[in-house]
């Protein structure tokens, strides 16, 4: 593991950064947030390889990787096995955005208690035409009872929180770990909300 | 003609300062231009003393005390950003935030919001601690103003306004540590408090999105203290300032 907002170092033969970009339980917005990079996106491009994304076509998270941003908080136990995929592989994880921070609107149901309560409520009581919760074994992923930000379940070298991150955010944060340079005083870059 | 105020020398972080005999660490530092982060600190009202973000060291034995209520002394050092002091306020934020239900991306104050800005100015890019996640029901019961306790931090600059300015002392803080809650009227719901004058002055100087005006969507609600800060600034000092050139 690197230190909070040490280097990664890109280890292709092309030189390029190997980073990956996962989401768990958040709405995507921080994805929608990194895809506002707009043209800086072929800069990326130029210094690391995508990976594993829900824009790129891997099922599979694949090993050595140097930074991955991780989007959402750890509310259902496929989060729970992917964000433990992540970080057995990665060198350098970022918590992308308050969901993956301190968990925000995905942790909201927490003071309701049991997500059964929830998911009865949702999909039992407030609908007129078959209700039923959705639980299909090996499907659907079960609900943990409480919501976690990501660094409750593993360790984050680094917090890139906002709802979203706004892209500029992402910017700076993204070249200064491919570039290897610690992060320093962040100012604004570190605003919830 | 106001009576002439004799002053001490004081050192803020080694610099020298002339600071009124009768002036508190904190009251020297916001007329002096020195930074110091706080929550519960409101110009005009009475200190609190409850928040701690704004506690500094004194060279003279390093210990930790609150800028607020701490009285100056004659050649006092003064030190307001060290590393313990640094990571104190740090902490302190961090427990406010695993303490309550503060969902800034679903806030009426967002980015409008002192709670937001002092985690922002102690560098708070996470919360270590676990979150509470108390179960709090919002009270919105008034018909122009809405109390939401899930965003509260107990400053008590409402129940501190209300009772010194307004006169109505419709809030208090009721219940001990974890279940302390403020209360309208000893505990009705707001808009069932016949006390209350609509003047509004609590949800001016609240500090988070605790007390906001109906029907504000986030981001939408902007807080004023600067109006009570300039009422009870011209009770006090019987002039009228702006509290711009105060802070």
């Amino acid at each position: 593991m690197t230190e909070p907002g040490g280097a990664a170092v890109a280890t292709t033969p092309s030189g390029k950064a190997r980073v990956a970009t996962v989401w768990l339980g958040g709405c995507s917005g921080c994805h929608m947030s990194f895809l506002d990079m707009d043209e800086w996106l072929f800069e990326f491009a130029k210094l690391a390889n995508l990976v594993y994304s829900p824009i790129v076509d891997v099922k599979e998270f694949p090993g050595n990787v140097d930074v991955t941003l991780v989007e959402g908080a750890i509310a259902n136990e496929d989060n729970r096995e992917l964000a433990l995929i992540v970080r057995a592989n990665t060198k350098t994880v970022v918590s992308f955005g308050d969901c993956a921070v301190n968990g925000n609107v995905t942790a909201m149901r927490n003071p309701l208690g049991d997500p059964i309560e929830i998911l009865r409520r949702v999909y039992i009581d407030a609908v007129d035409r078959n209700p039923v919760i959705p639980g299909e074994e090996g499907i659907v992923p079960a609900l943990l009872p409480k919501v976690l930000p990501l660094h409750h379940l593993i360790d984050v070298d680094v917090f890139l929180p906002g709802c979203p991150p706004p892209a500029d955010r992402i910017q700076r944060t993204v070249t200064a770990l491919l570039a290897g340079e610690a992060l320093g005083e962040r100012g604004d870059d570190i605003r919830f909300g | 003609m106001r009576e002439r105020r004799t002053t001490v020398s004081v050192t803020f972080d080694g610099e020298e300062y002339e600071a009124y005999a009768d002036e508190t660490v904190m009251e020297a530092s916001r007329r002096l231009g020195v930074e110091i982060p706080s929550l519960c600190y409101l110009e005009g009202l009475s200190v609190w003393g409850g928040c701690r973000v704004c506690v500094v060291q004194i060279a003279e034995d390093h210990r930790l005390r609150p800028a607020c209520a701490t009285p100056v002394a004659p050649d006092m050092e003064i030190l307001t950003d060290t590393p313990t002091l640094r990571a104190h306020r740090k902490s302190i934020v961090e427990l406010l935030f695993a303490e309550g239900n503060h969902v800034c991306a679903v806030c009426v104050v967002n980015g409008n919001c002192e709670l937001q800005d002092t985690a922002v100015e102690t560098g708070m890019d996470h919360v270590r601690y676990d979150y509470q996640a108390p179960l709090r029901a919002v009270d919105a019961s008034h018909p122009k103003y809405l109390f939401d306790p899930n965003r509260c931090i107990l400053c008590t600059r409402c129940v501190r306004v209300c009772h010194e300015i307004e006169g109505a002392h419709v809030w208090d803080v009721a219940y001990r540590g974890a279940d302390a809650i403020l209360v309208a009227e000893m505990g009705k719901p707001w808009g069932e408090a016949t006390s209350c004058t609509w003047c509004g002055k609590c949800v001016a100087v609240c500090p988070t999105g605790a007390l906001a005006y109906q029907g504000r969507a986030v981001g939408e609600m902007v807080h004023q203290t600067d109006i009570v800060i300039r009422l009870a600034t011209a009770r006090q000092h019987g002039e009228w300032i702006d509290p711009g050139e105060f802070r």
